[in-house]
């Protein structure tokens, strides 16, 4: 999870918690850039990282099912186009690939969507 | 201090080289630096022929050049090494680099061997080796009607596939041998593969020797050296491979009479801080053409550098391939014959199968044999040869399968001892897999993902998952097909689970049945389970997000982001308002628009966020979803029938209309295609299709479980000369059999070949209601058909709804800047994607 509190931070209000369906995601633009957010509402959890699946260089991570795997339950994305699939916490692709996401701070206040760049 | 390695040439043994010396060196003990001529990263070269049946560079590509940066492999492309100074162990490149090696690996690979027959300098002739010249075919053959291939060896058949493929009106295939693949095959298999290829349209022509090419500046025609002419506008010449062995030559290594770098069985050159592998390499007094032991060298000279000790053994040249859609296989020693040993031949030229198998003197033991037109045994028939397994006593048995009712002869995969290769791409054994299925890695991808097993050429896919299936067995297990990590039940069990227990929504399942938070494989599993079961909007309640990507914004996603929509038009019958309404909204929203297989129109190039106000024009001039999105019914196709056709014995259009439309929107564990032709002419393809109807003079007769795709397998029937109503009824109950047993996202010809006693089995429940479950199935149907309603009225009338549809949330009026288009013949296309 990308919690922090660092004042150094510059946070950036994305949308409206209601924006962003339950268990799933959507695309914010964000100073220029698509930021897929996830509202992983089952553990309580939010995530941000960026919108563009690096294996087609397709902006469409925010459609994507999001899920988790393993033991630790690691959360996860898994892109509409080839079912490439990466941890929300860390951006590594968990498919077997060599692909690398960035991942942003999220934070909600008041009702609404916070990230940092 | 780090040793520094130079590797030259950045082919697919170059960079297999550079992988596994990744993955020994944990301590990055070594600095890499790698020089490739050509502008791309190696990419698979073994592939290179799917380039021209729609595979693009970036699919080909092995790995991205961020791979190497990322494993601190500085990497020059566009750039040979021109020069070697072994004195002072440095390289230099085409620009100019230089840089210094304590180990300097050679893998400039091959070039095309082109022999030297006056005019072969002209505009229109090629070689087949890299993509620059995939693309100069491709931009040649445009222009290019009559083709020819100097070679008819391995090499020169995937090139005339190549020219297949391109659309040339004839391909002709020149060899000099008196046989097609004199390598590999002999006489008897050589006749059959060029008869089977024949019949798919190549034009060969054996004993000729091409004596001259013609033409002014361009190519025109091919005269041989027995007076022959042949008029041709485009040739391509693969008659043989060359080493790349240049700079060695300069540098003064040893290399062969007819080329090669002469290695020793650790692949160092007469310079022992200088290696060599792959095609340029003269490794036993041979050229390896082949990838796998291009591999297997690369393994060697790894553990060399990391202090592991490992020869590289002469190597097996098996090989098989699919040849334009032929199977051929060659292994072990194809060709010997008696009196070294005893042939056993099967040849069906019918069918088109040849199988020979060579066996020692004493019957006991496999020495090669060739497979043509049927390779299914290949795998286990090369193990027999490499583990020197013990025959059955009729080792016909091995390529005919056991005839008298015993059990299937030969061994089983298990049977096989532990250092047998399983994998040759990877070289993994067979003990390997079995420790890592034993170890929890019991699924495909957990095998690929651990040790690689598979990843290459994937031809040993079907034995890793026999050996997975086997050992799980051998272990007691009782192999089950569980939908995934979170739900240990098969799809049947959770279907009939969420059935009892009544759960509307995905939620509601996991909670009960499943474990974790779901993933991409259980959450549109359940989500098609609870749609077959209810019919309830598949939006609603939370179950949105749980849906695959096309289901959740109920369009088919594409290319560059955007959508196609497809409008439901039941049998294909259309008016002409509705046709201008299709045209004009395609035209207000800018989209491409083509007609599809199932006699649709389909509308390219939707941005999500006007999907809502395209379908609210589209319902308003009367259409309704067409599901094209969906593992549902998609389109019931039509012939005109009786009704114009002076042929027809049935309505065919308005009985389609009327299948249709009792099961749109009839969600399943996969996609359904259906088709009613009105008489036996079948225009409507109705064998091809999931479920198909012909028309009778009496009434229909009933065919199920076709499917085109990948593997067409025609429909078989299940009921003839049925009235409408029984057909219906029929039909009711095979699809509720299918939605309710089938694995996820399993078509219902695959369903059928798993399913025990087959179309006979399925005749006894759905004819003869075996189970007694006839007339539930035909219940719950009506109820799934009563609660039908197109779901994207639905969701045009539901705001909340409606504002799912943007790509930003934050900013729904603007759209994905990244959807681009290029224009195409008048309309326009996405943007072509990039690796």
């Amino acid at each position: 999870m990308n919690y922090t509190s660092e004042e150094t931070l510059v946070w950036h209000k994305a949308c409206a918690v209601d924006d962003i369906p339950a268990d799933g995601g959507a695309c914010a633009l964000i100073e220029g850039e698509q930021i897929a957010i996830y509202n992983f509402e089952r553990r309580g959890e939010w995530y941000a990282t960026q919108n563009l699946c690096p294996h087609r260089q397709q902006m469409a991570l925010s459609r994507g099912m999001i899920g988790s795997t393993g033991a630790s339950q690691e959360p996860k994305v898994a892109c509409p186009f080839h079912k490439k699939t990466f941890s929300l916490k860390t951006g590594a692709c968990l498919s077997g690939d060599d692909y690398q996401i960035k991942t942003y701070p999220i934070k909600i206040e008041e009702g609404f969507v916070f990230v940092s760049l | 201090m780090k040793k520094k390695i130079v590797v030259v040439g950045n082919g697919m043994v170059g960079y297999k080289f550079c992988e596994k010396l990744v993955a020994k060196d944990t301590n990055g003990s070594f600095e890499v630096v790698v020089f490739g001529e050509e502008i791309r990263p190696a990419y698979d070269r073994v592939h290179l022929s799917s380039f021209f049946s729609g595979k693009t560079a970036a699919d080909l590509s092995i790995a991205p050049v961020q791979w190497y940066a990322d494993n601190g492999i500085v990497l020059h492309l566009s750039d040979p090494v021109v020069d070697i100074d072994r004195t002072a162990q440095t390289v230099r490149s085409h620009h100019g680099v230089v840089a210094q090696y304590d180990y300097l690996v050679l893998a400039t690979g091959s070039a095309a061997f082109v022999p030297p027959i006056p005019g072969v300098e002209k505009d229109g002739v090629f070689v087949y080796r890299t993509i620059e010249d995939l693309e100069l075919m491709q931009a040649h053959a445009q222009k290019a009607k009559k083709g020819a291939v100097i070679g008819g060896g391995l090499l020169g058949l995937e090139a005339a596939k190549a020219l297949l493929d391109l659309g040339l009106q004839e391909t002709h295939v020149i060899e000099f041998a008196p046989r097609l693949m004199p390598r590999q095959i002999d006489e008897a298999g050589s006749q059959l593969l060029q008869a089977k290829l024949e019949s798919l349209g190549l034009k060969i022509h054996l004993n000729k020797n091409t004596q001259q090419i013609e033409g002014e500046e361009a190519i025109s025609a091919m005269k041989f050296a027995d007076g022959m002419t042949l008029d041709v506008d485009m040739l391509v010449i693969s008659a043989g491979i060359k080493p790349r062995d240049e700079i060695a030559r300069v540098a003064g290594l040893e290399v062969g009479v007819r080329g090669g770098i002469v290695v020793n069985e650790r692949l160092q050159t007469s310079d022992p801080a200088i290696f060599a592998i792959g095609e340029c390499a003269l490794a036993h007094q041979m050229i390896y053409g082949l990838v796998a032991p291009g591999y297997e060298m690369a393994d060697v000279v790894v553990h060399f550098l990391t202090d592991g000790d490992k020869t590289f053994k002469p190597y097996d040249m098996s090989t098989k391939l699919k040849l334009i859609g032929v199977d051929v296989a060659s292994f072990g020693d194809p060709f010997v014959q008696e009196p070294h040993a005893k042939t056993i031949v099967y040849e069906n030229s019918s069918k088109g199968i040849y199988k020979r198998i060579n066996v020692s003197n004493d019957g006991k033991y496999l020495l090669g044999g060739i497979l043509i037109g049927d390779a299914e045994q290949y795998n286990m028939l090369l193990q027999n040869v490499k583990n020197k397994t013990l025959l059955p006593p009729d080792p016909e048995d091995l390529v005919l399968g056991a005839r008298g009712g015993k059990e299937e002869a030969g061994s089983g995969v298990l049977s096989l001892p532990d250092d047998a290769l399983i994998c040759s791409c990877e070289a993994i054994t067979k003990g390997a897999i079995v420790e890592e299925v034993k170890a929890g890695n019991n699924t495909l991808d957990a095998i690929k993902k651990c040790c690689k097993a598979g990843t290459g050429c994937g031809g040993c896919v079907p034995m890793v998952k026999d050996l997975i299936n086997e050992t799980m067995k051998a272990q007691g297990v009782y192999v089950r097909n569980v939908i995934c990590e979170h739900f240990d039940y098969t799809r049947q069990e959770l279907f009939d689970l969420i059935k009892i227990k009544g759960y509307k929504t995905y939620n509601e399942a996991l909670a009960d049945l499943g474990k974790g938070d779901g993933c991409e494989v259980c959450k549109p599993a359940v989500a098609s389970i609870l749609a077959s079961l209810w019919n309830e909007l598949i939006l609603a309640k939370g179950n949105d997000t749980v849906q695959d990507s096309n289901d959740r914004f109920l369009a088919n996603i594409q290319k560059n982001g955007t959508y196609s929509v497809v409008p439901r038009i039941p049998g294909g019958e259309i008016t002409p308002d509705k046709l201008i309404a299709i045209g004009q909204v395609a035209k207000k929203y800018s989209l491409y628009t083509k007609i599809t297989g199932g006699q649709r129109i389909d509308l390219f190039g939707a941005h999500v966020s006007d999907l809502p106000n395209i379908w609210e024009e589209l319902i308003e001039a009367g259409f309704e979803s067409g599901h094209a999105y969906g593992k549902a019914l998609r389109t019931v196709k039509s012939c005109v029938g009786s009704t114009w056709c002076r042929f027809g014995v049935q309505d065919a259009v308005s009985f389609s209309i009327q299948v249709e439309e009792r099961y749109r929107g009839l969600r399943a564990p996969h996609k359904l295609k259906s088709a009613v032709s009105g008489c036996t002419r079948e225009c409507a393809e109705a064998q091809s299709k999931d479920f198909g109807i012909i028309a009778t003079e009496k009434g229909w007769n009933l065919y199920v479980c076709g499917n085109g795709g990948v593997k067409p397998q025609h429909a078989l029937l299940l009921a003839s000369d049925v009235d409408t109503e029984t057909c219906i009824k029929y039909i009711d109950r095979f699809l509720m059999f299918y939605i309710k047993t089938a694995e996820p996202l399993t078509r219902t010809a695959t369903w059928l070949n798993k399913l025990e006693g087959g179309i006979n089995y399925l005749k006894a429940v759905v004819i003869d209601d075996v189970l007694g479950l006839g007339e539930q199935f035909e219940q719950e149907m009506d109820l799934l058909v009563e609660a039908y309603k197109c779901e994207w009225k639905e969701v045009v009338n539901n705001p909340a709804l409606r504002k799912r549809f943007t790509h930003f949330v934050n900013a729904p009026t603007v759209k994905d800047p990244y959807a681009k288009f290029e224009p195409m013949r008048d309309q326009i296309k996405a943007a072509e994607w990039t690796k």
